[in-house]
């Protein structure tokens, strides 16, 4: 077993199982593969104590209506789980939200019990949680980490205190770091930490300094993101009243800093915007980049089973009608074909920097007009029976010219 | 009293807006030709366009029955007239089918170039002309004014023109008495042969060819043999009738009267705007003498935005010009934009009406290159060719010279606008003619000027720089050898017709360079990095970069939400599918018109 950058010691916790092996670089073709198979499961906490002004996931916040007692909502979510009538063993469980460290140890300790009873969670799944740095303790790692979690995520998204304000995050750098150093020594396996360039009240050299803070906390896992601007959201409304967009060419100069830092720090690039050590590749990630099953509960949530997506309620009180109505609180489904489901999976593969294996579309658009373009462009190219996109920044562009291949072509 | 005497044949020639199709409607209902019940406003105009608009397109022909004060019953036929200066050869065609013509202004506005344009024209004809103004009843009228203006250009003096409001109904009485003492009576023998003008005809779909005659010597009785003289076209009669407005069937035409004639022909080539009519069995000797082709003056390519549309544009261009001779049309294959017609139009609004009405009435949705005029080049091998879109100019190495259309243009504009007038005629190449003052405050100026420097928007900025106070006219005027130049622009190489142009030397790097800008702010980022260059021959004279795009990824694609995304990828691709590829680079639809608008 080998890691790639000295002093960076995976705990001995069981995370090497079964599946692919921990030394497994997180960007290679085996891992990909073995992820189409993996099993997970997420459970969404939609609480926060404020909502941060680029977020449009489904949340409420402390200070809006529409809130209720958490332990109506854990309440709910057991029941929830309760309804599954196929459970299959977890391989790997994300709490997210939402701001997770928002519920007691207590409920979090519960939704893991529900989970396994019902479903059965493998010996050596990937437990992770997301968090905000500043409810992050050592006695709230101690305990999360007691309770089985054994990967944790921060929302850290920049070590400059102007870009935190931007963003509407009330931690402070020092924060950050102590929540990382807290969670290894609590004996997480994996710490991630999240960032977000590009937001207006960003320099190139704070981001730089956010890069390389974060970096020099030697995190098993890296997540940067560039700041999109949703619809609905806080920040969309301000960019329509004239405040400044972020801008992709700064973006992409972002990209490429921190590229190249994470790089030079040991990290594996193995998505579009995430870098793990060896065996540090988020399973659950994978397992939705890959077409792997999924089970989903709580408000907003998506299940992925038997060839169908689902989606759950987004509205906190519809959802918990539902749910104390014994009704499955389901928004919407959709069932693809053969065709549809092929060209997903190509799509939503190229996302790895593994690539996607050809499959039946593959062919076809690799020999159609725009898939020429992109390779004659170098945007695209191909490594044995597998296509990768050899850009990451331009992926969407990609993946617009896949749906436009037809089932008439293949 | 003779039966010609008691005829009278007038046109009413006024500026758009001056209320000539109001006038119109107000003589037929005070001679009873139509109830106020039934009135609709402004019975002359029928086409939907053209009522929308305010403007005629089509002549037509309306008899009224008038009895005059001295107990005398006339019959008055009122000659409609496009108001334009484009259709000033249809103008040209009704004036000849009358005596006389009304020349109405409005007491507001005073005299405007178009119809001071179309009264040298009807003076010319030998028309006797009586002054009209027109909307005395507005709280901004200024009848003298007005009435010193038209007296002024006609040589006349004030106490001639009578004043009449079309809306109220005042003056339209003593209007209808000067109609049939002022007006002379057609001349012509009643008992030589046939000879009837042709000076309207359109296309029915049910009748077929409908001609509107003008009876010049002898008379036509329904089931004649009849022959269309500069065809040889022998046909019968099978229908005379008159308008009034609504439609009434005669047995008989006699002299100096106007009228319909139907005869089964369909194909409206065979009938000529400008032919005369004789007997088959005892033709005249001497035809009338006829009208020139109608020549177009402005082109411009025509192109479906749905490159499958391409059949349906012929045939609505098919159908259109079934109505309209002026309209020429012949195929074109753009680089760029695929299939579609090179069309010719008489002017400016002729082309506008034209593709508003193919979009309207053919429901085509349309991409049309910037209009350009009929260039002449001279090879060096001595021979000459016609130029009528930026590809056809030979290479320069062929060229002896580029010759170009000019035009005499007329503006009235008041006084203090003559200023910014001129600087605007100076920047289109315009040579100063002469100016005279209708008035203190009004005053007319006469330029010589390229055609191709007003097909392009000169009309608009002529009337924002006058706050919409001036008027133009034009008329063609010779062609003349310019220091002209093709300007290419190339997308990452490769020339793109639709934003080509010829222009003058002096204005090719002003072109060219507002070119390549707006086209690095209309096309989208692609792979690569887009040279977009402006050159004349081989010699590059503007270049811009449209850099390769870098990043087009949603950095985050979690939760499993792996539907929305898609859906959302899926709009995306939507946007993308209105685009055209040019060589290697896409170029989005709206670039292709939005291009077209530049401002120079």
């Amino acid at each position: 077993m080998e890691t790639p950058v000295a002093g960076r010691q995976t705990p001995d916790d069981g995370l090497s199982c079964e599946l692919p092996a921990a030394s497994s670089r997180p960007d290679s073709a085996e891992i990909a593969q073995a992820a189409s198979d993996w099993r997970s499961g997420y459970v969404h906490v939609p609480f926060c104590a404020r909502r941060c002004p680029y977020c449009d996931f489904a949340v409420v916040a402390a200070d809006e209506p529409g809130g209720v007692e958490t332990d109506r909502y854990v309440d709910a979510l057991v029941a929830e789980i309760g309804m599954e009538t196929v459970p299959f063993p977890l391989d790997a469980v994300n709490v997210g939200g939402g701001t997770p460290t928002r519920l007691q140890p207590a409920h979090l300790s519960r939704i893991l019990e529900t989970l396994d009873a019902r479903f059965g969670i493998a010996e050596r799944a990937e437990i992770s949680i997301e968090a905000n740095p500043e409810d992050w303790t050592d006695d709230v790692a101690r305990t999360l980490r007691s309770i089985g979690f054994n990967r944790v995520s921060f929302g850290v998204q920049s070590l400059d205190p102007a870009v935190l304000t931007a963003l509407g995050r009330v931690h402070s750098p020092e924060q950050a770091r102590s929540a990382i150093r807290a969670a290894r020594s609590a004996g997480f396996a994996t710490t991630n930490v999240d960032l977000i360039y590009g937001t207006p009240e960003e320099t190139d050299p704070s981001w730089r300094r956010s890069v390389d803070g974060v970096l020099d906390l030697e995190p098993e896992h890296l997540s940067a993101y560039a700041l999109t601007v949703e619809g609905g959201t806080g920040l969309s409304r301000a960019v329509l009243a004239g405040a400044p967009a972020p801008d992709p060419d700064q973006q992409a100069d972002r990209f490429e800093y921190v590229a190249a830092a994470a790089d030079a720090a040991g990290l594996i690039r193995y998505e579009v915007s995430n870098w793990a050590g060896g065996g540090h590749a988020c399973r659950y990630n994978l397992s939705t980049w890959m077409m792997g099953e999924y089970v989903a509960f709580g408000t907003g949530a998506h299940d992925h089973r038997d060839g169908i997506r689902a989606r759950n309620i987004r509205r906190l009180d519809a959802y918990l009608t539902h749910v104390e109505g014994d009704d499955r609180p389901r928004s919407g489904s959709e069932q693809l074909n053969v065709f549809e489901t092929e060209r997903e999976r190509f799509m939503v593969g190229l996302r790895l920097v593994a690539g996607v294996d050809a499959g039946t579309i593959g062919g076809p658009f690799l020999a159609s007009a725009d898939g020429k373009r992109l390779a004659e462009a170098g945007v695209i190219g191909t490594s044995g029976a597998r296509v990768r996109v050899l850009k990451p920044l331009l992926t969407d562009l990609v993946a617009r010219s896949v749906l436009s291949v037809s089932a008439d072509d293949c | 009293m003779t039966a010609l005497s008691r005829i009278r044949n007038f046109s009413i020639i006024a500026h758009i807006d001056h209320g000539k199709s109001t006038l119109a409607d107000r003589l037929l209902e005070r001679t009873g030709a139509i109830s106020e019940r039934d009135m609709r406003e402004q019975v002359l105009d029928d086409m939907d366009l053209e009522r929308e608009r305010g403007i005629t397109i089509k002549a037509n022909a309306v008899r009224i029955d008038y009895t005059a004060d001295s107990g005398v019953a006339y019959k008055l036929n009122i000659i409609d007239t496009p108001g334009h200066v484009d259709f000033s050869y249809e103008v040209s065609r009704s004036l000849e089918a009358c005596e006389g013509a009304l020349l109405v202004v409005d007491a507001s506005q005073g005299v405007e170039a178009q119809t001071l344009a179309n009264a040298y024209l009807a003076i010319e004809e030998g028309l006797e002309i009586i002054p009209v103004v027109n909307k005395i009843d507005l709280p901004a009228a200024d009848p003298d004014r007005a009435a010193e203006e038209l007296a002024g250009v006609l040589g006349g003096t004030a106490d001639e023109v009578i004043r009449v409001s079309a809306k109220t109904g005042s003056g339209i009485d003593e209007l209808l008495e000067a109609i049939v003492d002022r007006l002379p009576p057609p001349g012509g023998i009643e008992d030589a042969p046939l000879r009837a003008l042709v000076f309207d005809s359109f296309y029915d779909s049910y009748r077929g060819v409908v001609s509107s005659v003008r009876i010049v010597d002898g008379s036509i009785s329904k089931r004649d043999a009849v022959q269309f003289m500069a065809t040889g076209l022998d046909v019968e009669a099978d229908e005379l009738g008159i308008r009034r407005p609504a439609l009434e069937v005669v047995d008989h035409l006699a002299t100096g009267e106007v009228g319909y004639l139907i005869t089964g022909v369909k194909e409206i080539d065979l009938i000529r705007v400008g032919d005369t009519v004789t007997h088959t069995a005892t033709p005249t000797e001497q035809a009338l003498p006829g009208y020139q082709e109608p020549k177009p003056m402005v082109f411009s390519g025509l192109f479906p935005t749905d490159g499958d549309e391409f059949e349906r544009l012929r045939e609505a261009l098919d159908k259109l010009r079934l109505n309209d001779s002026s309209l020429v049309f012949q195929a074109e294959t753009s680089r760029a934009l695929g299939f579609g017609f090179r069309v010719g139009f008489l002017g400016l609004l002729h082309m506008e009406i034209v593709r508003e009405r193919l979009e309207r009435e053919y429901d085509l949705d349309l991409v049309a290159t910037a209009p350009s005029v009929a260039y002449r080049a001279n090879l060096t091998s001595g021979e000459q060719v016609w130029i009528r879109s930026p590809q056809d100019l030979p290479d320069v190495s062929s060229l002896a010279s580029i010759e170009e259309p000019f035009v005499k243009v007329m503006i009235i504009t008041p006084s203090e606008y003559i200023g910014t007038v001129m600087d605007l005629v100076q920047q289109r190449r315009g040579l100063m003619g002469e100016m005279t003052y209708l008035s203190p405050e009004r005053a007319e100026l006469h330029y010589r000027i390229p055609l191709a420097e007003i097909v392009f928007d000169f009309f608009d900025q002529l009337k924002t720089r006058t706050r919409g106070y001036a008027s133009l006219d034009y008329e063609p005027d010779n062609y003349q050898i310019s220091d002209l130049v093709r300007v290419n622009i190339l997308l990452n190489g490769i020339p793109v017709d639709a934003f080509s142009t010829i222009v003058h030397r002096d204005k090719a790097y002003p072109y060219g360079k507002a070119m390549v800008g707006r086209l690095r702010e209309l096309i989208p980022r692609q792979l690569f990095d887009v040279p977009i260059q402006a050159a004349i021959g081989t010699r590059i004279i503007s270049r811009e970069t449209i850099k390769a795009q870098r990043k087009d990824v949603t950095a985050k694609c979690y939760g499993g939400d792996i539907t929305r995304k898609r859906k959302l990828l899926e709009r995306q691709k939507e946007g993308k599918r209105r685009m055209k590829m040019v060589g290697q680079v896409e170029v989005p639809q709206e670039a292709f018109v939005a291009a077209l608008k530049l401002e120079t």
